[in-house]
């Protein structure tokens, strides 16, 4: 989107040169297809990127375009301003906005920094009363919003709230009360202020349209009566995800009301009183026939588990990461799951867990493996390296790989990647501080080598432990397709970020925390910045000065650092560089610097 | 080769800081090192927070010797000390066991330690104190911190081979039964197992008695029978001492019931509890409040009927 803002300017002059050999702009268009043929077309295209390139080819297919798309995805919400996308594109229906830089999930953003829905509600509200669809990411959204859009927008069908915070349940209240048609309510790990669950119960008895409600991180209990009677009466109801309060006898329940659901989140995945044998809550994931995800199974152990074992075999996506399993009952389950293409689990079920992962599960494309107790200061199991690679071998469909653990070799990802050359995504951490490879106490840069050398379809790679200028040069010389970099305590001079910017020509979002990277390596990315999303460096060598010359050359970029108390006034402690077409940020806070 | 925090310098650490860390570092280091034997209580707090993976490294470590270790929190201890804690030194034991490792050794070898040139290991620079890292956002910590703690409510202490087995005698039955501690929450699931279980010798006990001896007896009757305070529900812990199930939270129970047996009431005196009412069997503890289960069970089963 704010590409296309950019290149608008380019398309005036490519289109005016054409019209001058048609002696005049009035006269007849170059383009052969006429507007009633060519909006349908294109209103059958729905990739943003594809979107983008049809908007270039020239003024009239510029103006279909804009005239026939429905959504608009905004990856960085500063980059543009509402009223400019309100007046491009005349007939949205469906908005995507981001907000704060990733980092804010990790609490290096202070609060109130920005990325205000509000502003762009009220636009919103003016250019799109019919609007259909929001979803927002690492926004700050306060009950007021939540309000107003429920107020506001009476066609209103599909809410979803990620990373976002600022608003409470009584913002959910307003939403479920006023939203008459709306399908999917979807909250996932925001921060909001839970007052309690009666915001389940404001959905009024006609309400019957809901085809998604995800609430699973929510604390509060909810009235079961009222859930219950909204799942009963929503036929279409395909994703449902409670949250911890709902037990099992609860579940089973709705799951007698539900069958038909594709994706679901349990409650708490234990009981003291056994009310029911388990033999009947296994019936009941047996009739649920579509189930392509499950997620929650909080507090599970085998016994409980294994009533999910009949709706195992189709499973695409099972999301462990809140249930502490061991090797064992990982290994049980996985035995059920020969379909599973993602898995997301914790690093209690270990090595050995991995293992039957690698034995069992030959389809999969994504794995995750979060940490249990990412702060245990002494001595932890979890997951090393030879989980990993026993994982690489069994699966070599394997794309997508979160992984945390507490060492790491050189070799095991050579061989891992080896073994999976199709990464697109590869996130490594390491999370001791500054590891080397514990067998040969080199530096870890053999290992991103590898990965950039030997899979050429990589777009996200987050590197970890001993790093030095090395890796970013491989990284720089061979990850063509690079999009998304994350580093971390690494590198060991200026080198390190000029070989990554003088290389990954696709580069879009930078992140940068503690590395010894100056304004000279800095300013060596001058000219690759408006190609890019955004740049975060926080904790680096970075002065004002330097970032002061970085604005100076380039007014389309919004230099942005913000001031810590405890630095010294002329280092810039965290700057965010972004491209724009609305200028300065004019809701800035006052430890937000532009410079 | 030996890597020194020095070298890394623009993790930012200040000289300051630095000092404070190696020095903690140190100390941590030797405390983990330490064979204790003093009385719980005499525990430094921050090794309490005892996690399943720490088990799971104790399992790779002494080969799955099966030390197990306690829930620990703050909390718990001092449970344990009012309880005039020494039937659970044991567990208190094991949890120093578990972290005997042979010095600089293995822990060198997994990188979580580095040897300086004077031979004293330490510990990288903490996790804790570095903002934002290990990159978890903040909603999945909060999951785990409160998932943890409700594992280990429910199924601590575990063995390195994942269960606990132990078995179960009762009086009269021609032969013991061995279960599965780790497959059960609370006492009233492991109650209504250990019913099913011997519900044939019940049958065969008061076959002579003149009840009637049906097939499929109803699991209401047999829990009239077993609430007929015959038979209470013993167990031998750690120490070798007979007490009653149901006294302890069911943490503290599965860490240190070695086995169990279904005794005769009339056998059972001594056991410092009232026998002859009906609740003997009913020790639904669902909390870790210690208290006599014929004072807690019924009210526990009201909350747990309640609940529902």
């Amino acid at each position: 989107m704010d590409l296309d803002q950019k290149r608008t300017r380019t398309v005036d002059r490519v289109v005016d040169s054409v019209d001058r050999d048609v002696e005049s702009p009035e006269s007849t268009p170059m383009c052969p297809f006429p507007d009633e043929v060519l909006e349908p077309v294109l209103s059958l295209i729905n990739s943003h990127k594809d979107r983008s390139s049809v908007s270039l080819v020239c003024k009239d297919w510029y103006n279909a375009e804009r005239w026939s798309r429905r959504h608009v995805f905004i990856g960085n919400c500063y980059s543009v301003s509402p009223e400019i996308v309100a007046g491009r594109f005349p007939k949205i229906r469906s908005v995507t906005l981001k907000g704060k830089p990733r980092f804010s999930d990790f609490n290096l953003v202070p609060e109130d920094w920005g990325a205000d829905v509000y502003p762009w509600l009220i636009v919103l509200a003016k250019a799109y009363p019919f609007l259909e669809e929001l979803r927002l990411k690492r926004m700050a959204v306060s009950d007021g919003s939540l309000e107003f859009l429920a107020t506001n927008f009476p066609e209103f069908k599909a809410l979803s709230l990620l990373s976002c915070d600022g608003f409470s349940t009584d913002g959910l209240k307003a939403i479920a009360t006023y939203c008459r048609n709306l399908t999917e309510l979807d909250i996932q790990e925001n921060g909001i202020d839970d007052l309690g669950g009666d915001w389940l119960s404001c959905f009024p008895e006609s309400l019957t349209s809901l085809q998604v409600l995800n609430f699973a991180s929510l604390n509060s209990e909810v009235s079961f009566n009222a859930l219950e009677k909204l799942v009963t009466r929503c036929k279409s109801l395909r994703v449902l995800k409670v949250n911890r309060n709902i037990n099992l006898d609860q579940l089973q329940k709705l799951l007698l009301q539900a069958p038909q659901l594709t994706e679901l989140g349990t409650g708490t995945f234990t009981q003291d009183l056994v009310t029911r044998p388990v033999a009947d809550l296994e019936t009941s994931f047996g009739n649920c026939k579509n189930l392509q995800t499950i997620s929650g199974l909080w507090d599970t152990n085998s016994l409980y588990l294994s009533v999910i074992y009949p709706a195992c075999a189709s499973l695409t996506f099972l999301n462990l990461s809140c249930a502490t399993l061991r090797s064992f009952e990982l290994t049980m389950l996985l035995m059920h799951c020969k379909s599973l293409r993602r898995l997301w689990v914790l690093d209690t079920v270990g090595d050995r867990g991995l293992e039957a992962i690698g034995l069992w599960c030959p389809l999969l494309e994504e794995l995750r493996v979060f940490p249990a107790d990412p702060f245990e200061q002494e001595e932890v199991a979890g997951v090393t390296e030879s989980g990993l690679v026993s994982v690489s071998r069994g699966c070599p469909k394997l794309h997508y790989v979160l992984y945390f653990c507490h060492q790491m070799t050189n070799a095991a990802v050579a061989t891992v990647v080896q073994n999976c050359p199709g990464f697109t995504h590869f996130r490594l951490c390491i999370m001791n501080l500054g590891q080397p490879d514990y067998l040969t106490n080199e530096p870890m840069d053999e290992a991103f080598g590898a990965v950039v050398r030997s899979c050429p379809n990589l777009q996200r790679l987050a590197v970890s432990g001993l790093l030095t200028d090395l890796t970013f040069e491989y990284i720089g010389k061979y990850a063509k397709n690079l999009e998304i970099l994350s580093v971390a305590f690494a590198g060991s001079s200026d080198l390190g970020l000029k070989y990554v910017l003088g290389g990954c020509p696709r580069l879009r979002k930078l992140e940068i925390r503690d590395c010894p990277f100056g304004n000279a390596a800095l300013l060596s990315g001058l000219t690759k910045f408006e190609s890019m999303r955004s740049l975060w460096m926080s904790a680096c060598n970075l002065t004002m000065n330097g970032c002061r010359v970085l604005a100076k050359e380039m007014p389309r970029l919004n230099v942005e650092v913000m001031k810590d108390e405890d630095s010294e006034d002329s280092q810039a402690h965290k700057v965010y560089i972004y491209r724009t077409v609305a200028g300065p940020r004019r809701d800035a806070p006052p430890f937000v610097l532009t410079l | 080769m030996s890597i020194s925090i020095a070298e890394h310098d623009y993790i930012r650490l200040s000289e300051a800081n630095m000092e404070k860390n190696k020095i903690d570092d140190k100390d941590l280091n030797f405390k983990a090192t330490e064979l204790r034997l003093g009385l719980p209580g005499s525990e430094s707090p921050e090794r309490e927070s005892v996690t399943v993976k720490k088990r799971g490294f104790a399992d790779t470590i002494n080969g799955g010797s099966g030390k197990w270790v306690f829930a620990g929190n703050g909390g718990l201890e001092v449970d344990l000390v009012q309880n005039g804690g020494n039937k659970n030194l044991g567990c208190v034991k094991a949890e120093s066991d578990v972290l005997v490792l042979p010095k600089g050794g293995l822990l060198e070898k997994k990188g979580l330690v580095s040897v300086k040139s004077d031979g004293q290991t330490s510990v990288p620079a903490t996790k804790q104190q570095v903002v934002g890292w290990p990159p978890i956002r903040s909603f999945r910590k909060n999951t785990m911190a409160v998932s943890q703690t409700k594992n280990e409510e429910n199924n601590d202490p575990k063995m390195g081979s994942g269960c606990l087995y132990v078995k179960v005698s009762m009086d009269g039955a021609p032969y013991l039964r061995k279960v599965d501690l780790k497959i059960y929450s609370c006492y009233l699931d492991l109650s209504s197992a250990l019913e099913k279980m011997f519900s044939c010798f019940t049958i065969g006990q008061y076959g002579s008695h003149g009840a009637p001896t049906r097939e499929g007896l109803s699991e209401s009757r047999l829990m009239d029978l077993l609430h007929g305070s015959e038979y209470v529900l013993t167990y031998e812990d750690k120490d070798g001492d007979w007490m009653l199930v149901g006294d302890v939270p069911w943490d503290m129970f599965i860490g240190s019931c070695k086995r169990m047996r279904i005794m005769k009431s009339s056998d059972a005196i001594g056991l410092g509890k009232i026998l002859n009412t009906p609740q003997n069997l009913d020790f639904s503890t669902t909390n870790q409040e210690v208290k006599s289960p014929l004072n807690l069970a019924p009210r526990a089963m009201e909350k747990c009927r309640n609940r529902n």
